[in-house]
């Protein structure tokens, strides 16, 4: 397991986010977390790399461990050197299309142009940018369009070499084809890194994870493989969902 | 037919203001004319003699204390407020950050003459012992200045740091950059137009200021050759001679106030465009 996670609890501004979750992460697989908004599926995506602990008020209680270790007791700047996230929107910085990708590269000290442009290369490569704009490196980032300047944001992910990717509903601002393409992409990267995919769109779950976890309320009422939890829910909350009864 | 009449009348408000503004222009020209025609532009743009009652008219010396006190007072002022921005409103804790905002705030509403004195009284003294002379000096007004003006840098700056986009600090942090590595790569970069006209606002505060700098700086109107020299500023010029200006005389100090305004316009285009221009 990549990542377990134990009676965990999230509290902010003492108003319960999360109760007692527990879930196991499998290596090089993709799993969705699902559920209606404000059911703490992101909060808790946000707690992985702790990026929480930027908000006032957040308080937790219980365990995450990536390989086996705390994440609590790695400095955050490491932790979130293998926990890469891409976010909701697509956020490029306003630089090049080169410098966004080399960003983290050269924060973590690395100062090596042939590596440097080595590893823009394979990043973009990997996130199925390259032939795109191969011939505009050095233009804006923010001229591409949306779905690419997702596809760039992981790009940017993946070149810091992480193990785990958080992706918080990244294809929710997309047209269908560049969410299409999203989905292919996420499904290529599960062989070098183990994916957790919050989505409000259930085909999505469906139709790319291998796990998944049903939230509501703070609570996870059903956890398991994709295929059972869409065709064979054991809990009647989580069929009346996915039948789209609610949420 | 109500909505009518309201908004004619706010138009004619509007004119008003700015015919007022027109005018007084206007006169300005008007009456600076005279010097310009008799002594001549160049004579008065360049003239380094300013000896009224010996047909001398020169105010280089004035544009050049103008800009020299400005540019000092910048050098010590925009280390010190981004600074104090960048540390409220990234590092400092809410309650400090809510005891800063009323002190700066009022360090901007201290009328000019009460740092004049306080300049007069400590620091010509203390720049007369250390450094022998008078005490009147380009340092001290410089100083004087500077603290006039890092509350107009400290707040703009604070606004700009505050309209970078969070996104970008949290992709930044994501990444496992630290938080000055992000206020370094992300923030500042991003934030460093809206600082700079936050800067092009402060340096037209710190030439249109006459008060303060009389009160230090020692008026005399030679071109300054050290940090140690006493200065007179375009501002101070104005000030110091209305009362008894006849004449050219009297014409050559609206022509110094052409001058001044023309610089300020300037710098106030010079922001404008690069507000608009690159969009911030």
């Amino acid at each position: 397991m990549k990542l377990k996670v134990k009676n965990f609890n999230v509290k902010i501004n003492n108003k319960d986010i999360l109760n007692n979750i527990n879930i196991n992460f499998k290596k090089n697989s993709i799993h969705a977390l699902i559920g209606p908004s404000g059911c703490g599926k992101s909060t808790f995506l946000k707690s992985i790399n702790r990026m929480n602990d930027l908000i006032d008020k957040f308080t937790f209680d219980g365990n995450i461990f990536l390989d086996d270790k705390n994440i609590y007791d790695i400095d955050e700047v490491s932790l979130r050197k293998k926990v890469g996230m891409v976010f909701q929107k697509a956020t490029p910085f306003p630089k090049s299309i080169f410098e966004n990708v080399a960003y983290g590269l050269r924060i973590h000290g690395i100062k090596d142009k042939k590596f440097i442009n080595k590893k823009v290369k394979e990043s973009l490569k990997a996130s199925a940018l390259w032939d795109e704009v191969k011939d505009k490196l050095n233009s804006s980032a923010l001229n591409l369009s949306g779905g690419q300047q997702q596809r760039l944001c992981i790009a940017r992910t993946i070149a810091v070499n992480p193990d785990v990717i958080l992706m918080d509903e990244p294809c929710s601002a997309l047209d269908p084809i560049s969410t299409f393409k999203i989905e292919d992409l996420i499904q290529k990267l599960k062989r070098k890194y183990t994916i957790v995919l919050v989505t409000h769109n259930m085909q999505q779950a469906k139709r790319v994870s291998d796990f998944t976890s049903f939230f509501l309320n703070g609570h996870v009422i059903e956890s398991g493989k994709t295929n059972q939890i869409f065709l064979n829910p054991k809990k009647e909350k989580t069929e009346s969902y996915i039948s789209g009864r609610f949420g | 037919m109500n909505e009518a009449i309201v908004e004619k009348g706010l138009f004619l408000l509007s004119i008003f203001s700015i015919l007022i503004f027109l005018l007084i222009i206007i006169f300005i020209i008007l009456e600076s004319f005279p010097a310009f025609q008799h002594i001549g532009i160049s004579n008065i743009l360049f003239g380094i003699n300013w000896a009224p009652d010996n047909g001398f008219y020169g105010i280089l010396p004035m544009i050049l204390g103008s800009i020299i006190v400005t540019v000092f007072a910048l050098l010590i002022a925009i280390p010190l407020s981004i600074g104090c921005a960048i540390y409220i409103e990234e590092f400092s804790q809410n309650h400090i950050k809510t005891l800063f905002k009323p002190i700066i705030q009022t360090l901007a509403g201290i009328p000019s003459i009460v740092y004049g004195f306080f300049g007069l009284m400590v620091l010509v003294p203390i720049s007369r012992d250390f450094f022998g002379g008078s005490g009147f000096t380009i340092l001290v007004a410089s100083m004087v200045l500077a603290i006039m003006i890092l509350p107009t840098i400290i707040s703009l700056s604070q606004d700009a740091i505050n309209s970078v986009p969070s996104e970008y600090v949290e992709s930044s942090l994501a990444l496992g950059s630290t938080h000055i590595q992000t206020i370094k790569n992300i923030i500042l970069p991003k934030a460093s137009l809206k600082i700079t006209t936050a800067i092009i606002l402060a340096m037209g505060r710190a030439i249109g200021e006459t008060l303060a700098i009389i009160m230090v700086a020692g008026n005399v109107a030679e071109i300054p050759t050290s940090i140690l020299s006493p200065v007179r500023t375009l501002t101070s010029n104005i000030a110091l001679e209305m009362g008894y200006a006849i004449d050219i005389h009297y014409n050559s100090l609206f022509a110094t106030a052409v001058v001044l305004f023309s610089i300020i316009m300037v710098l106030m285009i010079i922001s404008n465009v690069i507000e608009h221009k690159w969009g911030c």
